[in-house]
């Protein structure tokens, strides 16, 4: 065994998309029948590195061998071919279907589909056997619970003759119990000789499944060694890497804090298909500060931040701001924030923050438009709409400077300048801004956040959620930790090293296991 | 009510409903793959006017019904075209479609045949022929019961029988075959089947493609078996009212049956129940059953009868992400 | 969503839709063709039986009246991200609303006070008529596009029934009411020209002009304009920055909806106020549908829809010329060309939007300046 071709061999892989270097020289070895992790936050290259590997995009330059033979993989049919199947995060599966339909799609052995489906049958009863992997053949998808779903997944790359198998964050969407599940699946896969790729960013799932693990961070693999041979907090340290310069200036002494502004308490809420989103969040914001919500997307900040903003309402919890209570029976809406002084910089600036049909001016008063200096009694001020957008794009300099030309046609980073232009412009006390500098260029960067540290020096409580660790170092004074909808930590930024950031974020053991949270049905 | 007025009821509500049948089984086909049509009434149309042109010209049943079924499936390749192919938007096609043969139609008809639109009257031999008209007369002479449906059922044209059996056709192509499999597919979630390796683009004219087969067999049943010949504006809204039977047969080829026969049963009744007094009701206005097919799917539609769930892509241009 | 190959805004709401004509029209002349006609003969027939007599020009914009109606209906839905189809149904109504009030009031009530009711009762019918389509899209999810279809089917009945049972004159056989009382005349341009002193052929061509008129003002000011307006296009535009602005969905669709179906219900002062002076059975047929064909080559914008609407009542007046003229022409080539108008510039709208952006751009990069390079 020790001197097998390894199942998979990637060297040198290169990847850019326009300016960013996805993949920077990346090289990957695992080995045949093992279960090898690749760790790295948002951004670090693992998920492009796979795509690469899946053939869901090409690599500009590298190779990458098969069991020893080089192999040319330009689409999924090829990496089939090849024997690499991939589960995604998000399933690929139609719900009105059973699950024996959605195995067969595609690779039915024959036109007639009882005869097809009886001789899948057969095969995948002994497929399940061997794997150990259950999956109820003749239910309908939208009957199956996630687990179950994430099977038949997995059952549809083997079916499929998948010897290697990569799983993207696999454990995202499960609950405690069915991760369990899961690594027994995994492990039983292994056994019998499966290769097992496991993209993840939870460090306490390597140091309990993996045989090797890979650390990839800006495109490149920092730490690559076997799995004995490392602990959690070499892993969470190589992952966030000695860029933890707290580039705020070592005078700038922590302000004591101002009142609190905004108190949420025991927020929850489940999705429409039972998956707990965020599990009892609490916390508070006060005059004075910046709080950064750190951890790896899709943990709960964006609900948290929809919650908060009046967009989503939770299950249960509390709010309280400016004077009022919020509860689930009445929650707060976005015009009522708006009118309490909450501002919001939402994540995803083309589809919620601005209209772009609108021309520049008419962008700049969404959410505001009724208020009383753009609209006397029901006739639109195009002048003053005008006007506030011209002062608007100057302090915030937006280019070009021109209010006329339709929201769409910014770039994005003064798209996401005119958005937070409009959102700051009435001075509000609470701003609530998610992914501030996403897609947007480094001058543009540097610009924001001096507007954000502005904004908080004049007494506003700012919440910043940024897959960014960087920025979230740079701009708070609070750091929260975010994972599977709960917050695992809190740090004062003087607190923030490598280690204890990273345990937070890869969830290596604050993570509660009574988080006993009910299953789907 | 004697038998041979329920047998005659019986009759006439086959008769109405088969062009129904037909376009609602067409449409079933290319919604289940995820393309809304709304061109049945013109393609019903304008494959009729083809069929009662080529007849009465040509004098061949087998030509005109050959060219009736390229007409239609010319329309749906030119549907396919604007909203498989590109992203149109499938409801202005639909009405595209309908819109330019219902002029068209009369336009060509006026221009070659100088009848005020209509065709020639055909004569029986390009005509469909009744079936099973010797068991018919057999069975005159039979007890009641037999005798009613014998009256409803035999001695109908071919395309009767045909409509009719078509429906567990198209339940055993989308059920039981590969194709049929992936063509529900296609219209639940397309992102699935291509990621599969499969075109959706394929399906989806796959299902355009028989889809025009279909209405021009409902075209050819108006003016080869229905009436005459050719009359303008002749489908006068059974398309859309195949759409509804569809609809409220929840995209089922076996809901749309019942749906298509209820549909034609109301409209074959309406005239008789016209001013006769009803039960409870007292007399219904033949324009209230008129109405009701429509009505019924709006209520269908608005969730009071059960959900109607259409396919979960239906409408949705579908372009490849890589 | 926007790239560099975007089309300059002139092109795309000037010469795109005029290319979009121009193929309809190639078409429409292929079938000119086909039926054994002269195109450039019928085009300047057309033009001559439109434009080239007052009594032309009076019919041709009575049509486009109606147009008007049905096109700005199609276009303020549109706004607010819906389709309505049931134009056709809203129109139907609105005859309705107008002949109910005339019915009851114009033969005691003077027209200065009934004319302003009916009126308004034709844009309220028509509007209640649009409203339970979109609630159950609002409320209940059903797609707004079938259900204005089966109301069409639904209106076309009521009113059938309407009139033969309720209204029909005992004795009369005509399918229609009984002639309104004075009140309800809405005045003929001819006869208000005449009272000017200036002579004009009598033709239906009446008030309600001013009517369609003033709306497609109306509903430039209103879309672009005020804060419904605003708040319209927010949500057809972009549902979840709408939604993000505190802008709540049901209540814009309930609101473009209803607009819509007032517009609409409008027709019925222009045809069964305006021309007939009773209610008929057939006074829309096809209006509605005109209108989406007004509305799509429009561009959804009130001054397209205008010079559209007078497009297709050339269109109308010059094909009922053309079927005295020419033995064998019928207003169906009209109908035709409308569909063929819905096609390009509905569903193949975006197909040659492409090539003409690249085309476009082609020529930019070979007009401009070469740049001074450092």
């Amino acid at each position: 065994m020790a001197t097998a071709a390894p199942a998979v061999a990637m060297r040198g892989i290169r990847k850019r998309f326009g300016a960013v270097a996805a993949n920077d020289g990346a090289d990957l070895t695992v080995a045949r029948a093992s279960v090898h992790g690749i760790v790295g936050e948002n951004g670090a290259g693992k998920s492009t590195l796979m795509s690469i590997l899946y053939g869901l995009i090409g690599a500009d330059s590298g190779s990458i061998e098969v069991d020893g033979a080089a192999v040319q993989i330009r689409h999924s049919r090829d990496a089939m071919q090849f024997g690499i199947g991939m589960v995604h995060q998000h399933f690929m599966l139609v719900e009105t279907f059973s699950a024996l339909d959605n195995v067969l799609l595609g690779a039915e052995p024959g036109w007639h589909l009882p005869g097809a489906r009886a001789q899948a049958r057969v095969q995948l009863q002994a497929l399940m056997r061997d794997s150990g992997l259950q999956v109820r053949l003749d239910a309908m998808v939208e009957d199956l619970p996630v687990g179950e779903r994430q099977r038949l997944e997995i059952l549809k790359a083997l079916y499929r003759g998948a010897r290697i198998l990569i799983l993207d964050e696999p454990t995202a969407v499960l609950t405690p119990q069915e991760t369990d599940q899961l690594f027994v699946t995994l492990r039983q896969l292994r056994a019998r000789g499966t290769t097992i790729l496991l993209i993840t960013h939870k460090l306490r799932e390597i140091m309990a499944l993996t045989d090797a693990v890979t650390v990839m961070r800006a495109g490149r693999v920092v730490l690559d060694c076997a799995t004995a041979d490392t602990t959690m907090d070499a892993l969470a340290q190589a992952m966030v890497g000695r860029r933890v310069q707290l580039g705020r200036g070592a005078a700038a002494a922590a302000a004591p804090y101002g009142a609190p502004l905004l108190q949420a308490e025991h927020l929850r809420w489940r999705d429409a298909a039972g998956v707990t989103r965020l599990g009892d969040v609490s916390l508070t914001l006060h005059a004075g500060e910046i709080v950064g919500i750190a951890g790896v997307s899709g943990n709960g900040q964006s609900e948290l931040l929809d919650a908060l903003a009046g967009l989503l309402q939770p299950d249960a919890g509390e709010l309280q701001l400016a004077g009022r209570r919020f509860t689930p029976a009445r929650w707060l809406d976005p015009s009522t924030a708006r009118d309490l002084a909450l501002a919001h910089v939402p994540e995803d600036r083309q589809l919620r923050g601005l209209v772009l049909p609108f021309v520049a001016w008419e962008s700049a008063v969404l959410g505001y438009h009724a208020r009383p200096r753009y609209d006397r009694r029901g006739w639109m001020r195009h002048g003053a709409m005008l006007a506030d957008a011209i002062v608007m794009m100057d302090r915030y300099d937006v280019r070009p400077r021109d209010a006329r030309i339709r929201s769409g046609q910014f770039s994005g980073g003064n798209q996401q300048k005119l958005v937070l232009a409009r959102e700051a412009m009435p001075e509000p006390r609470v701003l609530l801004v998610g992914q501030p500098t996403r897609g947007v260029d480094i001058g543009a960067i540097e610009f924001i956040h001096g507007r954000l540290r502005a904004m908080r020096d004049a007494g506003g409580a700012i919440l910043v959620v940024s897959s960014e660790l960087d920025e979230i170092l740079a701009l708070a004074d609070r750091v929260l930790v975010m994972n599977r909808g709960r917050i695992s930590g809190e740090l004062p930024i003087d607190a923030c090293t490598e280690g204890a950031l990273g345990r937070l974020m890869g969830d290596a053991g604050a993570a509660d296991a009574a988080f006993a949270q009910g299953a789907p049905a | 009510m004697d038998d041979v007025a329920v047998g005659t009821l019986i009759a006439s509500t086959l008769r109405v409903s088969t062009p129904l049948i037909l376009c609602a089984l067409a449409a079933c086909l290319s919604e289940r793959s995820g393309v809304i049509d709304l061109g049945l009434e013109g393609k019903m149309l304008l494959t009729a006017f083809a069929a009662g042109a080529a007849a009465a010209v040509i004098g061949s049943l087998p030509l005109a019904m050959a060219l009736a079924v390229v007409v239609g499936v010319a329309l749906s390749m030119l549907h396919g075209y604007a909203c498989v192919s590109h992203r149109g938007d499938q409801v202005v096609m639909g009405m595209a479609i309908t819109m330019t043969a219902a002029g068209l139609t009369v336009v060509l008809g006026i221009a070659w045949f100088h009848q005020g639109g209509q065709t020639p009257a055909l004569p029986d031999a390009v005509r469909l022929a009744p079936w099973f008209t010797a068991s018919a007369d057999f069975l005159r002479d039979a007890p009641t019961g037999l005798r009613a449906l014998a009256t409803g059922l035999l001695g109908h044209n071919g395309m009767v029988y045909v409509a009719l059996l078509l429906v567990p056709a198209v339940w055993w192509l989308l059920a039981r075959t590969r194709f049929g499999l992936r063509l529900r597919a296609a219209g639940e979630n397309p992102a699935m089947v291509d990621a599969a390796g499969v075109s959706v683009q394929a399906l989806r004219y796959g299902a355009l493609a028989l889809n025009g087969v279909l209405c021009a067999l409902a075209g050819c049943y108006l003016v080869l078996a229905q009436n005459p010949s050719f009359i303008p504006h002749m489908t006068a809204g059974r398309g859309y009212m195949a759409l509804a039977a569809m609809i409220f047969g929840k995209w089922q080829p076996l809901g749309a049956l019942l749906a298509c026969l209820l549909f034609g049963f109301l409209d074959a009744a309406a005239i008789r129940l016209q001013g006769a007094p009803l039960p409870l009701i007292g007399a219904v206005p033949v324009q209230a059953i008129q109405a009701l097919p429509y009505v019924l799917t709006v209520v269908l539609l608005a969730g009071f009868i059960g959900r109607a769930r259409a396919p979960k892509a239906l409408g949705v241009p579908y372009a490849k992400t890589h | 969503m926007s790239s560099g190959h975007e089309l300059p805004r002139w092109l795309d709401l000037g010469v795109l839709p005029l290319f979009n004509l121009a193929l309809a029209l190639l078409v429409c002349g292929i079938v000119v063709l086909v039926i054994g006609l002269d195109p450039g003969q019928v085009l300047s027939l057309l033009a001559k039986g439109a434009f080239g007599s007052r009594m032309g020009i009076s019919y041709t914009l009575y049509y486009a009246t109606t147009f008007v109606f049905t096109g700005l209906a199609v276009a303020v839905a549109f706004h607010g991200g819906l389709f309505n189809i049931g134009g056709e149904g809203q129109a139907m109504l609105g005859g309705i609303g107008t002949a109910l009030v005339a019915l009851a009031l114009a033969d005691h009530w003077p027209a200065w006070l009934v004319l302003p009711l009916m009126t308004l009762a034709a844009a309220a019918f028509g509007l209640a008529w649009a409203a339970v389509p979109a609630a159950l899209q609002a409320w209940r999810g059903s797609h707004v596009v079938i259900t204005t279809i089966m109301f069409n089917f639904i209106a076309s009945a009521l009113l059938s029934w309407l009139l033969i049972n309720v209204l029909k004159e005992p004795g009369n056989m005509t399918v229609e009411s009984r002639s309104f009382g004075p009140g309800a005349h809405v005045p003929a341009v001819h006869e208000v020209l005449g009272a000017l002193g200036i002579e004009w052929p009598r033709s239906p061509l009446n008030l309600s002009v001013l009517l369609a008129a003033a709306s497609a003002a109306l509903v430039y000011l209103l879309v672009w304009r005020t804060r419904p307006g605003y708040m319209l296009r927010a949500v057809g535009f972009a549902p979840e920055a709408a939604r993000y602005a505190g802008i709540g969905p049901r209540a814009q669709v309930m609101f473009s909806m209803m607009l819509s179906g007032a517009f609409a219900g409008l027709v019925g002062i222009n045809e069964v106020a305006g021309v007939h002076g009773r209610l008929l059975l057939d006074y829309v047929v096809g209006a509605g549908f005109a209108g989406i064909a007004v509305s799509l080559i429009g561009r959804n914008h009130p001054v397209g829809i205008v010079l559209a609407s007078l497009l297709f009542g050339a269109l109308y007046q010059g094909g009922a010329e053309l079927a005295f003229e020419i033995p064998g022409f019928s207003r169906d080539m009209v109908f035709t060309l409308q569909g063929l108008i819905v096609l390009f510039s509905g569903a193949m709208a975006q197909v040659a939007a492409p090539t003409l952006a690249r085309a476009w751009f082609a020529i930019e990069r070979r007009l401009a300046p070469r740049p001074a390079h450092g």
